[in-house]
């Protein structure tokens, strides 16, 4: 009985995640506002059912009340986001801050299934968020000195990212993060907010070569400790977004065909300098020839995937706790093993649709400053999925870089929260300063010079 | 939303650099998506499968082992299920289908390991499997429907007699593998509870020699050697001629034809038929090494074979750094060349398939409980490694051996037998030698079907490689 109720639940749980992720990209074809209101009320709706019904699975699998407790916080935490957003931020952008829910309760689900006192923290550290959610887009629209403090992003990321490098411990061949007793923290995922401010602010106005070159340095110093604590994936991650903020910044294709150019070239000399680069490579080549050590993981994680199959197993149906760090890096994994395939690629896309939600905020910001840093935070956040997933699925080899809102951490759930907030904040600018009428903005500019 | 775009363009000249990212960030999700589905349609089952992946056992509390039968309906393995509902795995026929079938308890073997996750997937009609779960019954498995003919592993099975070694028979036009035999052997039905005494003794029992036997090739490596001769040699291979007087020295060692025997005047087809070791070791001396060493590569040596069992590579090295003693012993199948039984039925039947070698494979098909086909195995090509020439030479020096040279006990039988013996030395120390016999035969009106055949130690036991192929060929074409 347990058993058809699991697999009845399963297809259901398919059904209403594609009906969600339709509608994220059916609301960017939609144009009267009433329509596209009523698609936000559909995903909502959607969601809160999606979370029902996974966690009636996850309580009837295990009897184990907790799961109701925790659902219960999770559910009220869900709708305080939203209604602080409806009271605060009216303007906000829906799809954006939809899909930040819904990938939100998509990490609740397969976090609760893999572990209840990880999700349980988990929910704490979405407490502190709350406040973020809050408070930065009042910061970003009301704060006007962020683009003239491009040194002090610089000194205080670099700090940030030495800091680790000194003093951090190593876990899976990189340094990564920082322990305070029982409690750690990952500068890098901090840092590379002030990353992309710092070179926003260097790059809005100013687009000399000699800026440029300056701009460059303080960035490579960035990567240097990045490689130097062995964290590939990072320096991969700040570099890309270094590249594409100097190409939309300079509008010359060159800059990104040479970024491209010297990234292969360093590649090639990562592959011969770090072992564990090769091992990696390795083990994403053929992972079942190196099972026993190094391809264990990828090997677990493509077991999961490809056993789960379109449909999945269910949940509480599959072994994924038996892939190493599942919770982080491969919780895709988990999420196909016993969600679906299905299901896994509609996370895929509800992703790609945040991208492309704040890849559309950046091109109709007005100023070059936060055009760059929506730009920036686009980067990053696309590259992060792609890299977690494509790790994952074994399309590239894993870097150890986690799946934004879904992955458990407190540093990346905390930056990422950043993220959509500033993004947030730079929307309900736009849409207010749009309303004012954009002459009236054009005059401050001038004014301002 | 297009429009707008194109409107933010004519007003926005920044729009460009941005859409270009979007547009490149887009292909790389959708490159990373047609991955995953092509994981999913194609990869995944080589994970699946893999007995590393221990998912594959959560679906035994849903489902009961399914069987695996031969290609001729005969039983080799199912699974009762008593009234306590306690299921205990049988095989019907002991340790006819041992190696083959293998085993499900202390770990896995054979087809019950490469197999696993079918047997524990059930097709069953979706209404009764609705009906199970209802009233928490296990599905029934699906069944394994092998390429095995229970009719001729038992004649290889009794042919082989009380000798230790290893029989294959195969088709050389699919692939197929028709019986597989290795002794000493083990009864599956009993390897829990005899697992101890089993992994104590010497003999070896859980290897199958098949796949994972390394013997020393003997003569049946001089189709190696002939064919390198021939490709090195192309225009004067007919001119070849040698005088045996019954051995050759080159390089301060003596090379020996059996029992010392003087061929005489021999061309190359007849030092093929007669299996002259001193005529071979004359020609080894003429070829290139390293040229000979890449054609053995490509003839699948030193490499995993492609076939999903537990195999050892076969493995042969000679290059121009070598001796001529070495060089010669490598050319006539001693020395320090090993290998399977199973990549010489590979060999043999590339030459019986105009040269391409076939996917070897065990699984026809696999049907829910009541025989509907849930999936079906095509065989599939391998590697072409013979020119048509090469097979067409080949067809004829194979033939000169059982004509009038050291396999004429196939003269006049219904059937054509096209083969090559060997007896090798297992080491310089003892006395002790396997009796080799690989061949194919055809008969009109049968598929053609490929063998390798090992007697161990054939002198204390008095059995050779061509008695048990014969054994064989004459159940299969009765």
């Amino acid at each position: 009985m347990l058993h058809i109720f699991v697999q009845i639940s399963k297809f259901l749980l398919i059904l209403l995640i594609l009906l969600y992720t339709f509608e994220c990209f059916a609301a960017f074809r939609v144009e009267a506002r009433e329509l596209r209101h009523s698609v936000y009320i559909r995903q909502r709706v959607l969601m809160y059912f999606i979370h029902a019904l996974a966690f009636a699975v996850l309580y009837f699998t295990t009897m184990n009340t907790q799961m109701i407790g925790i659902y219960v916080l999770q559910c009220f935490l869900i709708t305080a986001i939203l209604a602080l957003y409806h009271i605060f931020y009216k303007e906000a952008n829906q799809i954006i801050l939809n899909n930040m829910c819904m990938l939100l309760i998509i990490g609740f689900i397969i976090l609760t299934r893999l572990s209840y006192s990880k999700s349980l923290k988990q929910f704490f550290f979405c407490l502190a968020g709350l406040f973020i959610c809050v408070i930065i887009p009042i910061i970003m629209q009301s704060v006007s000195i962020f683009r003239n403090l491009s040194w002090i992003y610089a000194i205080v990321g670099v700090l940030g990212l030495a800091s680790v490098t000194i003093l951090g411990r190593v876990e899976y061949g990189a340094k990564l993060s920082l322990s305070f007793g029982s409690f750690s923290i990952q500068p890098s995922e901090f840092v590379k907010i002030l990353f992309v401010f710092f070179l926003a602010s260097r790059l809005y106005d100013k687009k000399d070569f000699k800026n440029l070159l300056l701009t460059g340095i303080c960035a490579a110093v960035f990567m240097l400790f990045l490689v130097a604590a062995k964290d590939l994936g990072g320096a991969f991650l700040y570099y890309t977004t270094f590249v594409i903020m100097i190409y939309v910044a300079t509008e010359r294709f060159l800059y990104l065909l040479g970024g491209g150019g010297l990234l292969a070239v360093a590649a090639f000399a990562g592959y011969h300098i770090f072992s564990h680069v090769q091992v990696r490579v390795l083990a994403w080549l053929n992972p079942l020839s190196v099972y026993e050590k190094e391809g264990y993981q990828v090997s677990q994680s493509l077991f999961g995937i490809g056993t789960g199959g379109w449909f999945g197993l269910g949940l509480n149906q599959g072994l994924p706790n038996k892939i190493p760090i599942v919770e982080k890096d491969f919780v895709f994994a988990a999420i196909s093993e016993e969600l679906g395939g299905i299901f896994a690629l509609c996370v895929i896309f509800i992703c790609l649709s945040v991208f492309f939600m704040f890849m559309n905020i950046a091109i109709k910001m007005r100023d070059d400053f936060y055009k760059l840093i929506a730009i920036g935070l686009a980067t990053i956040y696309a590259l992060q999925v792609f890299l977690t997933i494509g790790g994952t699925i074994k399309f590239i080899p894993s870097t150890g870089v986690t799946l934004p809102l879904i992955s458990y951490g407190g540093s990346s759930l905390l930056s990422t929260f950043i993220f959509f907030g500033i993004i947030q904040g730079l929307y309900v600018r736009n849409m207010t300063e749009e309303e004012k009428g954009t002459t009236d903005l054009d005059e401050k500019k001038t004014k301002r010079k | 939303m297009k429009r707008k775009q194109r409107e933010n363009k004519s007003n926005n000249p920044k729009t460009k650099e941005y859409t270009i990212i979007t547009y490149l960030f887009f292909l790389l999700f959708i490159g990373m998506t047609a991955y995953y589905v092509f994981f999913m349609f194609f990869r995944s089952e080589n994970f699946i499968n893999s007995p590393y992946n221990a998912l594959q056992n959560l679906f035994a509390e849903h489902v009961v082992r399914g069987d695996i039968v031969s290609s001729d309906g005969e039983t080799l393995a199912t699974t009762k299920v008593d009234e306590d509902l306690n299921e205990h795995r049988e095989y019907p026929h002991d340790e006819m289908f041992a190696h083959v079938i293998g085993y499900a308890t202390n770990g896995k073997a054979g087809l019950e390991n490469q197999m696993n996750f079918s047997l524990l997937r059930s097709h069953t009609f979706f209404v009764d499997r609705m009906i199970n779960d209802f009233s928490n019954q296990k599905n029934d498995g699906d069944t394994v429907v092998s390429s095995l003919n229970y009719q001729l592993q038992k004649a290889a099975y009794y042919a082989l007699d009380d000798a230790d070694g290893a029989v294959i028979v195969m088709e050389p036009k699919t692939g197929r593998i028709l019986a597989m035999v290795s002794k000493p052997d083990y009864n599956p039905n009993t390897i829990e509870k005899n697992w101890e005494k089993i992994n104590e003794g010497t003999s070896s029992e859980l290897v199958n020699r098949v796949t994972q036997g390394q013997y020393a090739p003997g003569s049946v490596f001089k189709i190696f050697t002939t064919v390198e001769f021939y490709r090195e040699n192309l225009n004067g291979l007919k001119n070849y001629e040698f005088e045996c007087n019954g051995s050759f020295t080159a390089g301060g060692k003596t090379i020996h034809c059996a029992s010392n025997q003087s061929h005489g005047k021999e061309n190359l087809e007849m030092s093929f038929a007669n299996s002259c070791n001193a005529s071979y070791a004359n020609i080894s001396l003429q070829l290139d090494p390293d040229a000979f060493q890449s054609t053995l590569d490509d003839m699948l040596f030193n490499k995993d074979l492609p076939i999903a069992f537990e195999s050892n590579k076969s493995v042969v090295s000679i290059s121009s750094q070598d001796g001529k003693n070495m060089i010669m012993d490598t050319a006539i199948g001693q020395g320090k060349t090993y290998v399977s039984p199973l990549h010489m039925a590979m060999i043999i039947s590339a030459l019986d398939n105009d040269g391409t070698v076939m996917r070897p494979y065990l699984v026809d098909k696999v049907t829910n409980k009541s025989g509907v086909t849930v999936r079906n195995y095509k065989p599939q090509k391998y590697k072409t490694i013979f020119s048509e020439d090469e097979c067409e030479l080949f067809h004829d020096y194979l033939d000169a051996v059982i004509s009038h040279g050291t396999a004429k006990m196939f003269i006049g039988q219904s059937y054509d037998v096209y083969g090559k013996t060997g007896t090798a030395q297992v080491s310089d120390s003892t006395d002790q030698v396997n009796s080799w016999f690989v061949a194919y035969a055809q008969q009109k009106g049968y598929e053609d079907i490929a063998i390798a055949v090992v007697v161990e130690d054939s002198g204390k036991v008095g059995l050779t490689g061509t008695r048990v192929a014969k054994k064989i060929f004459d159940a299969y074409y009765k």
